[in-house]
Parts: structure tokens; C-alpha cells; sequence
């Protein structure tokens, strides 16, 4: 594989990233599927790069799910992604940043709309004046979380504490990388690297010390879909997708995989168990399976945040062999104690995929 | 004192031209940017539809160079001026040069296969295009892939740059589909224990003796086709590819691994042909190459009184089409010159 | 092994790689105009028993080509040996005979 090709690509594929004064924007699963990587990207923002970043307190969802499951109409998620740009208005800041891929797609697709049709435009103020006598002015810039810490990722590795290589062998961890599919499918030129071989991830891997795997079914969807995980009937084709990646991936002996979305992360990782107790299958060594990450939590890990803080004891597949690998001082017996100490209790342990 | 003609451009159309124009008794100087004449032909070992050798055309091309036809090879044009109907161009020496009437058959360049990202030329090791391909079988050497093995199944990729507004080119490149179809044979032939595939949208085989020479991969050399456009392809862990592609005649996604993807890539006006364009003021077409004034009756004429084209300077075509087309053009700058009376139908 | 409702879902791509296409090498030899298929149609639109059944002539040709076997089977027994294909057939294609031939392979290679 030739390196210098995939060089070539990204230089064409650059996007502005605007360099302080975000306006944050939630995911509405993040928090439940791994509820420490929006608190993290925060802390990594004001803490460690000293940058202005404000979330609104009366944000909400962008309706993203519900539109992609076909429940909302797209005037109303033009409206209530108004709504959001008004609060944004108001509160003095022109740099949105989504902290959900879906989100940054839909983001994406509403403002690609005005552009080209401006009287849609007129008729959502219309809509939004009328329901709640708001204005707003359209952001000057829309990044989505992931990259603007990859325009850091310079930044973070010079405060690293640990780097993506396996301090046993000293070679670097061989990283699956995989980029949620609203992130550049539908808008190439809007993420960074493109649509067929996205940089945002691969950048911070490199950066970070690590090796980027390029796999044959890289470019597959995780499967999540919306109405197709949402429905029970439907999972077994999004679990097939999941499964088809993993059995591209296994050959190259990944030791981890880093995500951008909410919903790649929450299936790469939970699709593992649920692989291993239909079939038996583990993909990682002696039964275990391959970690998964979103890229917060592993920038967490690179700056030496306690794992427990950043919320991988919620994960399906056991973080601990990447904390090993890589070095990191954990304390096995606070891994279920959750802030200020309260305890969580444990999971059940499952039949097949091991700790 | 005879009149006058300077040819832009030395492969097959403008060659074959100037042999014409010099055997009917004009001065012709002839520009080539490059060291040699002959444009791409150089560069294919053999032809379709017949296979015989590109060299023997051009060894025919160069027979009609006659020796009072001033040849300049390496030589950039920088300016054009017209003025009382003669032509004066300057090339990069700032020598100028007087010509009442001017042919450009500056011809097409390859589309750039790294477009279609999806395919991964340029990144990896074993996607390659038809041009190079051809390079291998010029070279004489074995048929290796890029980790040195022979392969044991080669895909063809048609339409790479062509029929594809997302690159920008909604026309058809006319001479991959026949070329895959003989290159494919061709490898049978090097490698008979090597599977071919042609991944085709339309097989366009118009030509004299093309449907023959497709009903001859099919039966004598196996080659299989598949209709389908690929989606992508991807490299897998040994370096082989993995394609993907609707088989759209079945009605159903297939995939397989190939060892060597070829990429049949389209023409585009060549950097040469824009350039003239641009420095004469010639119209061109919606896709970008120079525009003729009437699409079935004044194919070699321009919007520029006294400029001519031929060959692949207006449209993708074969070397069939283009020595035909060299010779038409040469025909009609005749009766420009000379102001034979069939002339005043193209106005 | 668990009970989750679902299964994991197979994709529905052809396998070239995985595909066993010994048959078709086997009606290449027996009946070498199989090679000339372009897949036109013009046998199905005739075809007796693709008026009524599912049964698809130029499918079957193609499936044959990839090695899809199982759909072969099943579909093959509904031809009627009519030969109205073969006459209709631009390529000249002995169809009648091929299906005689796929029979009697299925039938030995049970
Ligand atoms: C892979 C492949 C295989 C092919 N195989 C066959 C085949 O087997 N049979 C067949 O019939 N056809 C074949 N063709 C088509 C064939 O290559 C063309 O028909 C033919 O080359 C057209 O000749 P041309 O003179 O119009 O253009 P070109 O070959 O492009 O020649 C143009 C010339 O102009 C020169 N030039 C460009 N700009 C300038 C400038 N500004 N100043 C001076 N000089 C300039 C160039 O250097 C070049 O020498 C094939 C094409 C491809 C892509
Ligand atoms: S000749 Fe064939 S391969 Fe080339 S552009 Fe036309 S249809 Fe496509
Ligand atoms: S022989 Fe069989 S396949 Fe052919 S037309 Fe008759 S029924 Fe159809
Ligand atoms: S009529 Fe002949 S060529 Fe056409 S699909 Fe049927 S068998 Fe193939």
C-alpha cells in the first residue's frame, strides 16, 4: 500500500476548523452508550488547551434518530436545528461543533439546503419565529468533535502521558479505525481526508503513536442504521454488518478500534458479546475481544486520565488489555465506583467473550 | 510562393495530416511538444481489433513524412497572433512562425485514475490502468503483480472516468471496451491459467470486427464478463483486491479477490488541447474538447476561420477514426487553401 | 447457544472466491457454446416454463457461470425440454442440451 497515494487524497480533502469559541452541541445516546466521552472532550478543551467552549443549557436533541427512523419530518428538524442555531446566536458564538456524527451529518444536509434553496431557508425562520419568536444567524463554522481534536492532536501528544504503542514490545498498537458514516458519506468535502479514506481518526492515531489498519471492509457501515437496530426483527442484518467487518479485520490481528460516532462505538463493542454468545466467536487473543474506543476516551488515555473517569468500565469488551499494552496504571478495585465514589455494582459476566 | 500550414500537435492525426498536406504541395511545419512523433501509440504494444503491432502503424505514419515537411520536436508554442488572415506563431525560443492555416491535433490525455478514489490507484500496490498494462506487454518482461507473483486473476475495470458526471465526463471514451476485451485476451495468452474479468457497464463494440473480437474472448479464451460497475475495491491482507460490484444481470452484490485490477481509464482534451484552445480563443464543447462547427458536416472546422482540428483534439476515438479524420482535415484545409469553390458550403 | 431474536444475518453476495463452479468447467467441456451467453434474455422471454414458474433461462446461465449451485437445483427441473430456447437463441446456443447436461451432473454428483 502506497502511503504517499493516501497523502495525496487528503491534502484535497482539508477543511476549516475553527480554533476557539465552540458552541457544543450533545449527542442524545452518547451519554448512555459511553458516558464519559463528552466530559471528556470538554475537559480536554478547557483544561488542557485553554479553549472557550459553552454549551447551552436549553440545547436538545437535533432529532437526528428520529428523522433517520422516519418519525420526524424534515421541516421539523430544519426547525428545531434553528432553534438550536438561536440559542447559539444568542449566546454570542458563530463555531458550532456536534458532538454527534448523525447530528454533523444532519447539521450538514439542513445548511446544504439553505444554500442551495433559499426560500426553504425563509420559511424555517418563518416556522421558528412563529413557534417561539426566535432568531438566528447561520454558524460560520461546523466542525464536528472529532475534528477539532484532530486539530489538536499535536497539542495532546505533547502533554501525553502514554503513547498507542505496546510498552512490552515497543512497536505501535495496530488501530482499526472506523468513521461513522454521516460523518462524510453524504458530504465528502466536509470531513477531513473524504469519504473513501477519511484522515480525522488516522491522524490522531499516527500522532499519537499508533498504526492505522486498512482492512477490506473498512468502509462498511457498523450496521447500526436506525429503524434496522430499532427493530428486533431487523438486528440480525445489522449484526451481520458488524460480523462482515470483524471477520475482514481479524487477519490483521487489531488490538483496538477507535470510532467518531456514537452508534459505531455502541455496536462494534456490544455486536462482540452478542457475536460470541450466537456463535462462540471471539475476535481478540485467548477469547477476549478487540477494544473499542471512541476517539475522547482515547485522547483521555494519551493525556493519563484514570480510565474509570472517562467511563470505560461501561464497555462490553474489557478495556484492559489496551491499558496493559500501552502501559497505564489502573486500579482494578475502583473500576465500578462511580463519581465521588458511589458504587455501580457489576455486570453479569458473559458465557463466551472473556475479561 | 506555396501556401502554408503549421500542425500543433505529432501524433497520429497530426502526422498523418502533414504527410497529406506535404504530398498535395504545402509547406508544413510540424510542432510535437514531446522528443518523438506518435503520440500514444507509442505507448501500445498491440492493437485492437486485429492485434497486429503499433509500431507497424507507425512505421506507415512515418513513411509519409516526407523530408520537406519542418519537423520541430520539443517545442512549446507560447503565443498565436492572427493577422490578415495568416497565423504567426511564436514558440518558446520567441522564434516566429507564419502559416496561413493552422491544424490542432494536440489530441487527448488519460484520465487521472486517483479521481475515483474508490478505486485506490495510486495507493494500492496492485491497481494499475490499461496504459500501463500496455507498458508491461511493451516491456516483454514477465506479467508480475507489485510482490513479483504471476497473477491468477486479473479484473478489468471499465468506464474509469468515463460515463460519470461525478468526474465530470458524461461522454463515452469509445476504445476501452474493445481494449479491455483485447487485453484480456492477451493475457490469456501470456498467462493461460489466469482468469479475466471484464466489469462492464455496456459493452460498446461498434467497430469493424470489435463483436468478433468479443465473441472470440468469449469462446477461445474464456474471459468472463460481469455486468456491474465497481462500488469500490479494497486491498486485502496478501495485497490482492477485493472488488465489489452488482452483478447486476443476476440481480445480485457479488465480490471476489483479483491479484491485478486494470483500470480502463477514458480520454480527456489533453493539457495541450486546452492550452491552444485558450491561447486561440477556439470554442469548446461541454466536455471540454474543441468544438466543431457542425457535428455531421464541418467536423474539422473551428470557429476561427483558417484553424482546423483532427483526431482525438474533438472527441475520444480509434486510430481508425483518427487517421480517417487526419486525412479529412487535410482535405478540407486543401480546398481552404486553394479556394475551391466547394468551400463557400461551410459558410 | 442464545436467544436473542435474530440471527446473524449471511449477506446476500455472490462468493466468487467461495463458489464452486465445477459444473460450469464441466458443461464448458460438454457443451462449449455456454461460453457465448450474453446474457440477452431472448430464451426466457420464450421460455414455456418461465411463463409460469419463476423459472429464469438466462439466470440460470449466469448462476451456472458463478457457481451458485443451490438455486440451480431447484430451479432446473422446471424446464420441459421444449427447445424452443435454442432456436431462439442469437448466439446459437445449444440450451437444450446444457440443461440435459446440468441434469445429469446434478444427478451424478449427488
Ligand atoms: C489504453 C489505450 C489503448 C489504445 N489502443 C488502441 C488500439 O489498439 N487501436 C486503436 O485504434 N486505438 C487505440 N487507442 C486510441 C488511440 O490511442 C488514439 O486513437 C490515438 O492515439 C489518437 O491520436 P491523436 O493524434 O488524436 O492524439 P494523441 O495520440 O494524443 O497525440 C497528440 C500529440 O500532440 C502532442 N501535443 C499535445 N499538446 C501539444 C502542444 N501544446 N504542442 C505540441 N504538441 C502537443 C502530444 O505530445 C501528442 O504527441 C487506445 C487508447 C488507449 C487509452
Ligand atoms: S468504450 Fe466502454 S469502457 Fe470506454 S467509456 Fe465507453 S462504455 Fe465505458
Ligand atoms: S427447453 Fe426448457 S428452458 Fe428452453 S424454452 Fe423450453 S422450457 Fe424453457
Ligand atoms: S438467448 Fe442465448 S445468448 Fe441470450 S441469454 Fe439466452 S442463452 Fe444467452
Amino acid at each position: 500500500m502506497e502511503l504517499t497515494g493516501k497523502q495525496n487524497i487528503w491534502k484535497d480533502y482539508q477543511k476549516e476548523i475553527a480554533n476557539d469559541k465552540y458552541f457544543y452541541v450533545r449527542s442524545c445516546v452518547r451519554q448512555n452508550f459511553f458516558p464519559g466521552s463528552e466530559t471528556t472532550f470538554l475537559r480536554i478543551l478547557k483544561d488542557e488547551l485553554h479553549k472557550d467552549i459553552y454549551e447551552h443549557p436549553c440545547h436538545t436533541t437535533c432529532t437526528g434518530i428520529a428523522y433517520h427512523g422516519d418519525v420526524v419530518p424534515f421541516d421539523t428538524a430544519m426547525t428545531v436545528i434553528a432553534r438550536q442555531f438561536a440559542l447559539m446566536t444568542e449566546a454570542g458564538y458563530e463555531n458550532l461543533v456536534p458532538s454527534c456524527v448523525t447530528s454533523f451529518g444532519l447539521y450538514s444536509e439542513v445548511l446544504e439546503t439553505w444554500h442551495h434553496f433559499p426560500e426553504v431557508l425563509a420559511r424555517v425562520r418563518e416556522h421558528l419565529r412563529k413557534a417561539t419568536g426566535r432568531e438566528f444567524n447561520i454558524p460560520k463554522n461546523v466542525a464536528h468533535a472529532s475534528d477539532v481534536i484532530f486539530k489538536f492532536r499535536n497539542e495532546i501528544v505533547q502533554k501525553a502521558k502514554y503513547k498507542l504503542i505496546n510498552t512490552a514490545t515497543g512497536k505501535p498498537l495496530k488501530v482499526v479505525e472506523h468513521i461513522g458514516c454521516h460523518y462524510s458519506k453524504m458530504f465528502p468535502a466536509k470531513g477531513v481526508g473524504g469519504a473513501e479514506f477519511p484522515y480525522v481518526l488516522i491522524g490522531m492515531v499516527e500522532e499519537w503513536g499508533g498504526e492505522v489498519i486498512d482492512y477490506p471492509e473498512r468502509r462498511h457501515c457498523c450496521g447500526f442504521g436506525f429503524r434496522q437496530y430499532l427493530v428486533q426483527a431487523n438486528r440480525g442484518y445489522s449484526i451481520g454488518c458488524s460480523h462482515k467487518k470483524f471477520e475482514s479485520m481479524e487477519p490483521y490481528e487489531p488490538d483496538m478500534i477507535i470510532t467518531n460516532c456514537p452508534g459505531c462505538p455502541m455496536f462494534l463493542d456490544k455486536w462482540q458479546y452478542a457475536i460470541s454468545e450466537l456463535t462462540g466467536k471471539t475476535y481478540g487473543k485467548n477469547g477476549q475481544g478487540i477494544p473499542v474506543f471512541t476517539y475522547e476516551e482515547v485522547a483521555g488515555l494519551v493525556l493519563g486520565y484514570d480510565p474509570w473517569d472517562i467511563g470505560l468500565q461501561v464497555h462490553q469488551v474489557s478495556c484492559e488489555p489496551i491499558l496493559d499494552k500501552m502501559g497505564i496504571k489502573y486500579d482494578p478495585a475502583t473500576k465500578y465506583l462511580g463519581k465521588n465514589g458511589k458504587y455501580l455494582g457489576v455486570p453479569e459476566k458473559p458465557l463466551v467473550l472473556k475479561d | 510562393m506555396n501556401k502554408s500550414v503549421i500542425v500543433i500537435g505529432g501524433g497520429i492525426a497530426g502526422m498523418e495530416a502533414s504527410a497529406y498536406l506535404s504530398a498535395m504541395g504545402f509547406n508544413v511545419t510540424l510542432f510535437e511538444k514531446d522528443e518523438k512523433l506518435g503520440g500514444h501509440l507509442l505507448n501500445w504494444e498491440r492493437l485492437f481489433p486485429t492485434k497486429r503491432l503499433g509500431s507497424e502503424v507507425l512505421t506507415f505514419l512515418k513513411k509519409g513524412m516526407d523530408e520537406k515537411i519542418n519537423v520541430h520536436t520539443k517545442t512549446n508554442i507560447t503565443k498565436i497572433n492572427a493577422e490578415n488572415g495568416k497565423y504567426f506563431v511564436t514558440n518558446h525560443n520567441d522564434e516566429i512562425f507564419e502559416a496561413d492555416a493552422l491544424l490542432i491535433t494536440t489530441g487527448y490525455d488519460l484520465f487521472d485514475a486517483r479521481r475515483k478514489e474508490e478505486y485506490g490507484y495510486g495507493i494500492y500496490d496492485n491497481v494499475i490502468t490499461s496504459a500501463e498494462l500496455e507498458t508491461m506487454f511493451l516491456s516483454g518482461k514477465p506479467i508480475v503483480n507489485k510482490q513479483g507473483k504471476v497473477p491468477k486473476r486479473i479484473g478489468f475495470v471499465h468506464c474509469v472516468g468515463s460515463r460519470d458526471r461525478k468526474v465530470g465526463n458524461v461522454y463515452c471514451s469509445k476504445v476501452c471496451c474493445v481494449t479491455a476485451v483485447k487485453q484480456a485476451t492477451e493475457i490469456r495468452e501470456h498467462l493461460p491459467d489466469c482468469e479475466t474479468y471484464c466489469f462492464y457497464m455496456d459493452l460498446r463494440m461498434y467497430g469493424a470486427k470489435f463483436e468478433e473480437l468479443y465473441n472470440e474472448a468469449q469462446e477461445k479464451y474464456g474471459v468472463t464478463f460481469i455486468r456491474g460497475r465497481l462500488s469500490e475495491a479494497n486491498e486485502t491482507i496478501d495485497g490482492s483486491l477485493l472488488v465489489k460490484v452488482e452483478d447486476t444481470l443476476v440481480g445480485r452484490p457479488l465480490k471476489m479477490t483479483v491479484d491485478l485490477l486494470v483500470l480502463m481509464v477514458g480520454f480527456e482534451p489533453s493539457k495541450g488541447t486546452k492550452d491552444i484552445a485558450k491561447i486561440l480563443n477556439l470554442n469548446t464543447n461541454s466536455n471540454g474538447f474543441i468544438e466543431v462547427a457542425d457535428e455531421h458536416t464541418l467536423t474539422n472546422v473551428t470557429n476561427l476561420k483558417g484553424v482546423f482540428v483532427a483526431g482525438t483534439t474533438t472527441s475520444p476515438r480509434t486510430i481508425t477514426n483518427t487517421i480517417n479524420d487526419a486525412r479529412a482535415a487535410a482535405a478540407e484545409i486543401a480546398c481552404y487553401l486553394n479556394l475551391y469553390t466547394i468551400q463557400s458550403r461551410n459558410n | 447457544m442464545a436467544d436473542f431474536g435474530y440471527i446473524i444475518q449471511e449477506d446476500r453476495q455472490i462468493n466468487y472466491d467461495a463458489n464452486d463452479r465445477t459444473l460450469f468447467y464441466f458443461l464448458k467441456r460438454v457443451e462449449p457454446s455456454i461460453s457465448l451467453c450474453i446474457g440477452c434474455g431472448t430464451c426466457s422471454a420464450t421460455c414455456t416454463a418461465g411463463q409460469f414458474t419463476q423459472f429464469d433461462l438466462h439466470k440460470i446461465m449466469l448462476y451456472v457461470r458463478r457457481g451458485e449451485k443451490v438455486h440451480i437445483a431447484n430451479e432446473i427441473k422446471k424446464c420441459m425440454l421444449c427447445g424452443k430456447c435454442s432456436l431462439a437463441c442469437p448466439k446459437g446456443i445449444n440450451t437444450r442440451n446444457i440443461i440435459f447436461q446440468t441434469r445429469k451432473f446434478l444427478h451424478s454428483n449427488k
